[in-house]
Order: C-alpha cells, then sequence, then structure tokens
C-alpha cells in the first residue's frame, strides 16, 4: 500500500472533518438546546465568508498587511454572522417556540431560502475569487507537497474552539445554564435561568464558529458563491448526525468520521460518488445506531 | 407574605384557574388540597411566572409579581419543587443542587448551605458525584427540595412530593418539611393530593375543585370537617 497516499487521503478528510466540525457544533448546540434543526445554519456559514470577502478587499485595497486582513476579516465575519444568526433566532424561532417543531423548522427552511436568495441579488450568482489569507509558514516549507498552511490553520482553529467551548460548557456559569436548560428547560426557568438569553447566546456561539468556517474553507478552496451554505450545511448536519445530535463530542466525531469517509472512498474508488458514500453512511448509522454514535437513546421525556 | 387575588389562568382556550384569590402568611406551612385536575399545579406555575395569568393579580410581599419573568421571581425568593422532581438527569447531585444556587453569588454561604441540606439528607453527600437521573424516586425528591433549598427562598412551594414514594419516605420527607419551616423560618405553600399528610403538617388549608377554592380553614378544623372528610381524607 501507497503510504504517502494514505496519508494525503488522511489530512484531507482531517481537513474536511475539521471543517464539518465547526459547522455541526452550531448545529447540535442549537438542537441540544431547543430541538431544532436550523437549516438556515449553513447560510450563515456563508454570509461569514462573503463578510471576510468584503473586509478582505477593502483592507487589501487600504494596502494592509496579510496577517491583520484575516485575523480584522474573521472578527468581522465572526461579528456579523453572529448578528444573523441572532436576529433569525428572535424574528422566526422565537414567536414559534410554543408551536409544533415543524413549524419551526419550517420557519429555518425560509431564512435558508431568504438569505441564499437576498446574498444572491445583493452579491451575484458568480463564483468570486476568494484571496488565500493564510500565509505560507516558512517551517513548513520541507513537508509543503503534504499539508499546506491553510490546513494547518484549519486543523489549530477547530482544536481550539473545541476546547474553549468544552471549557465553556463544563465550567462557566453560561455553560451551566445552557446545560440546564438542554435537560429541562422548565426547571431551568424555575431554578432562575433565563432562557430566552441562553437561547440567544447558543445561537451567537453557533454562528461564531460557523463563520470562523466559511473563512477558512473559502481561504483554503479559494472560491464562493451564494451556494456554497447550502452543501456544507447539508454535510455538516449528516455529520452532526452521525454523532448523535445534542451532543458536543459527537458533532465532532461525526464530522471527523465524515471527512474520512469521504476522503478515503474518493481517494480509492471514484471521486464522482463523494456524496453518495457520505449518505450511504449516514443511512447504515442511522439503521444500525439511529441515536448516532455518541447520542443517548432519548427515553427520558415524559 | 403572597397573596393571589382572583387570578384566572388558561392553557389556550381551557380555564385552569377560574379566579383564586389566597393568602399566605409569613412562617406559614399552608396546605392546597384537591382532586387530580382541579389546578393545584396551575396555581404553582402562575405564582412562578411559568405560566403566567391572564387576569388577577399577584403579590409577593406586596409587590405585584403577575407580570414578571420566572427568573426574576426565583430571585425574589420564590422557589418551587415541581411535581415530577424533575431532576436534570445528566447532572450530577453535587451540579444540580449546584444549579439551585444558580442566582447566588455568596460562596462562603453556598457552602454553608450545601452542607445544611447535607445534613438532613445525608445519603445525598454519599451520591454527590452520582448522575441525578440515576437515583431512585426518593432520593430523587429529596435531591430537589435540597436543591430548591440552596435558592435559599423565603416561600418554597412543594407540588406533590409525597407522589409515588414509599411511605417511610414520605414520612422522612414531611419531617423535613417541618423542620425547614421552624428552623429555616421558611414560609411553606404545599400541594398535595394525599389530604391526610398535608394537614396533619399544615397550619392552615384550602379545598380546590375545578379551578376554585371552595373552601379555606385551619387544618385542624378541616380535618374536622365532614365534606373534607368524605371526599379527600376517605373516612
Amino acid at each position: 500500500m501507497d503510504f504517502g497516499y494514505f496519508f494525503e487521503l488522511f489530512l484531507g478528510g482531517l481537513t474536511r472533518g475539521s471543517i464539518y466540525a465547526l459547522l455541526a457544533l452550531g448545529y447540535t448546540m442549537v438542537y441540544g438546546i431547543i430541538e431544532l434543526i436550523n437549516f438556515a445554519h449553513g447560510e450563515i456559514y456563508m454570509i461569514g465568508a462573503f463578510t471576510a470577502l468584503i473586509v478582505t478587499g477593502v483592507l487589501t485595497l487600504m494596502g494592509w498587511n496579510k496577517i491583520a486582513i484575516l485575523i480584522l476579516a474573521s472578527l468581522a465575519a465572526v461579528v456579523y454572522s453572529s448578528a444573523y444568526g441572532y436576529t433569525a433566532e428572535k424574528i422566526a424561532y422565537k414567536p414559534l417556540r410554543n408551536a409544533p417543531r415543524l413549524s419551526a423548522l419550517i420557519s429555518a427552511i425560509g431564512v435558508s431560502l431568504f438569505l441564499q436568495n437576498y446574498v444572491l441579488l445583493a452579491q451575484t450568482s458568480d463564483f468570486l475569487p476568494f484571496p488565500n489569507l493564510i500565509p505560507e509558514f516558512e517551517f513548513l516549507k520541507p513537508v509543503e507537497d503534504i499539508v499546506r498552511s491553510s490546513e494547518i490553520v484549519i486543523y489549530a482553529t477547530t482544536a481550539v474552539v473545541m476546547v474553549a467551548l468544552t471549557i465553556l460548557i463544563k465550567f462557566t456559569r453560561i455553560g451551566k445554564a445552557m446545560r440546564a436548560t438542554a435537560q429541562d428547560q422548565k426547571m431551568a426557568r424555575l431554578v432562575g435561568v433565563d432562557v430566552d438569553r441562553v437561547i440567544s447566546i447558543t445561537f451567537i456561539i453557533g454562528s461564531a464558529t460557523a463563520a470562523l468556517g466559511g473563512v477558512l474553507i473559502a481561504s483554503h478552496i479559494g472560491q464562493i458563491n451564494f451556494y456554497i451554505g447550502f452543501i456544507a450545511g447539508i454535510k455538516a448536519f449528516v455529520a452532526a448526525v452521525l454523532g448523535g445530535i445534542g451532543s458536543m463530542p459527537g458533532a465532532v466525531l461525526g464530522s471527523l468520521v465524515l471527512g474520512w469517509t469521504e476522503s478515503f472512498f474518493t481517494g480509492y474508488i471514484s471521486s464522482d460518488y463523494e456524496d453518495v458514500f457520505a449518505f450511504i453512511f449516514l443511512v447504515l448509522i442511522l439503521i444500525f445506531r439511529p441515536s448516532g454514535i455518541l447520542g443517548r437513546k432519548d427515553t427520558d421525556k415524559v | 407574605m403572597l397573596e393571589m387575588k382572583n387570578v384566572q389562568t388558561f392553557y389556550g382556550n381551557i380555564q385552569a384557574l377560574k379566579g383564586i384569590s389566597l393568602r399566605i402568611a409569613e412562617g406559614e406551612i399552608v396546605t392546597l388540597i384537591g382532586a387530580n385536575g382541579a389546578g393545584k399545579t396551575t396555581t404553582l406555575m402562575s405564582v412562578c411566572g411559568i405560566v403566567p395569568p391572564r387576569a388577577g393579580e399577584i403579590f409577593f410581599e406586596g409587590r405585584p409579581i403577575h407580570h414578571m419573568a420566572a427568573n426574576k421571581i426565583v430571585s425574589l425568593g420564590i422557589c418551587q419543587v415541581p411535581e415530577g422532581r424533575r431532576i436534570f438527569p445528566y447532572l450530577t447531585v453535587l451540579e444540580n443542587l449546584d444549579m439551585g444556587a444558580f442566582l447566588r453569588n455568596d460562596k462562603a454561604e453556598i457552602k454553608r448551605d450545601l452542607d445544611y441540606v447535607f445534613s438532613l439528607f445525608p445519603i445525598l453527600a454519599e451520591r454527590r458525584n452520582q448522575a441525578g437521573g440515576t437515583l431512585s424516586g426518593g432520593e430523587q425528591q429529596m435531591l430537589a427540595i435540597s436543591r430548591a433549598l440552596m435558592a435559599r427562598p423565603r416561600l418554597l412551594l412543594l407540588d406533590e412530593p409525597s407522589l409515588g414514594l414509599a411511605p417511610l419516605v414520605v414520612k422522612q420527607i414531611f419531617e423535613i418539611i417541618r423542620k425547614v419551616n421552624s428552623e429555616q423560618k421558611t414560609t411553606i405553600f404545599l400541594v398535595e393530593q394525599n389530604a391526610n399528610l398535608a394537614l396533619k403538617v399544615a397550619h392552615r388549608g384550602y379545598v380546590m375543585e375545578n379551578g376554585q377554592i371552595t373552601m379555606t380553614d385551619t387544618a385542624a378544623s378541616l380535618m374536622a370537617n365532614e365534606q373534607v372528610r368524605k371526599a379527600y381524607l376517605g373516612i
């Protein structure tokens, strides 16, 4: 077996998986708290990428250096996407909180279509080139055939986000409030948790990580259009379900498994069926482990 | 301390409370008894702001609370041990207790209250690192009461604390309720289907039927009342 090729596919899968993870975390957190599949989540990621593109364009004209542009563009993307996520929740989901779950789901699909078409009209339907914001690191010169520096940045960002979120959920006050709300919303209110605020913060955090994913993948691949959120969103959704929706470690694990599955199947079998492999895998998981790899069986909801 | 004036609460179009008026003085144990579906739980949920009343007024120490958000009401010192206990199943015993003190910042005092509830229910100290969902029904009820005590409530609302528990455990829990009332000076509003038990521990009682208060008196006279004895005490 060609070990070099295997390793290349392994790293490719890790890159995909890391990006899926940044998105899947948002899906799974929102689902964990209000049991809503936020179908507009992919669009938040797309808006993050567009925001970064616009900021980058302006700052490049002004002659700023690359690192500063990368940081400012990411920051702008995070802020802007979070604002969209927050607003979408307030306008489209909050009024439906006591409605049947299907209503909120349809509302989410509506938000998704609205944001896609809004960006289509406000920007363009063409693919736009996205500059590579991540500089080539000097120390990666010897291995540059194997791993690009943008990939290293993607791994590192995902790892940092995961650790930060774990600390947030486990040890902070808002993290405790989030766990309590996820387990029993009514009881959380009875101990004094401001549930509306917890939900808003969940949307903001999910949108922020999605925006980071958007900036990184756009910079890695080099082009974006208004439709990138759709496919990425569906894939991340698959990853979240694969890992067990509602579980954060599950979302990361599901994303990596999905990333590697796609990478190895396309590498060893055929690249024509990339999405087919991903969905076959989803079907198999759902047949044999319906609650996902790390999901809990939901029997305690009385 | 708590006063409800003509409170009307609805679920959609269904009226669950048809004008409830009652009053609880500081330091009292007051019980609300009645059959299934009479509106006892709804009364508590209206006080806590979970199901806000559509009409009528609720005052806590003279302040209107019927338009307040649930978390604001908790911060005033009203705490509920809800029906079915509602333990956070995947949090440990310690984390559940910690959630009870969610709105407090006084670390040293929280520690002292933790020791106090562990002294009331030593079994909880033993199980402190176990997930709440793995406790037995009785232990969960102890945890639910302890979690509410961690908020240092001035008014404690208890919804069916005896439900589904073994007689020995029920006895233990009612002893603790009395103890908390006398030692901590916590005012207690107790909702129970087990009228016999409730009237033994309470000072005063209200009888509820079909969303309305039909009778009120001291616990002793309610116990002696012919109608109450027939309908609720099974004598």
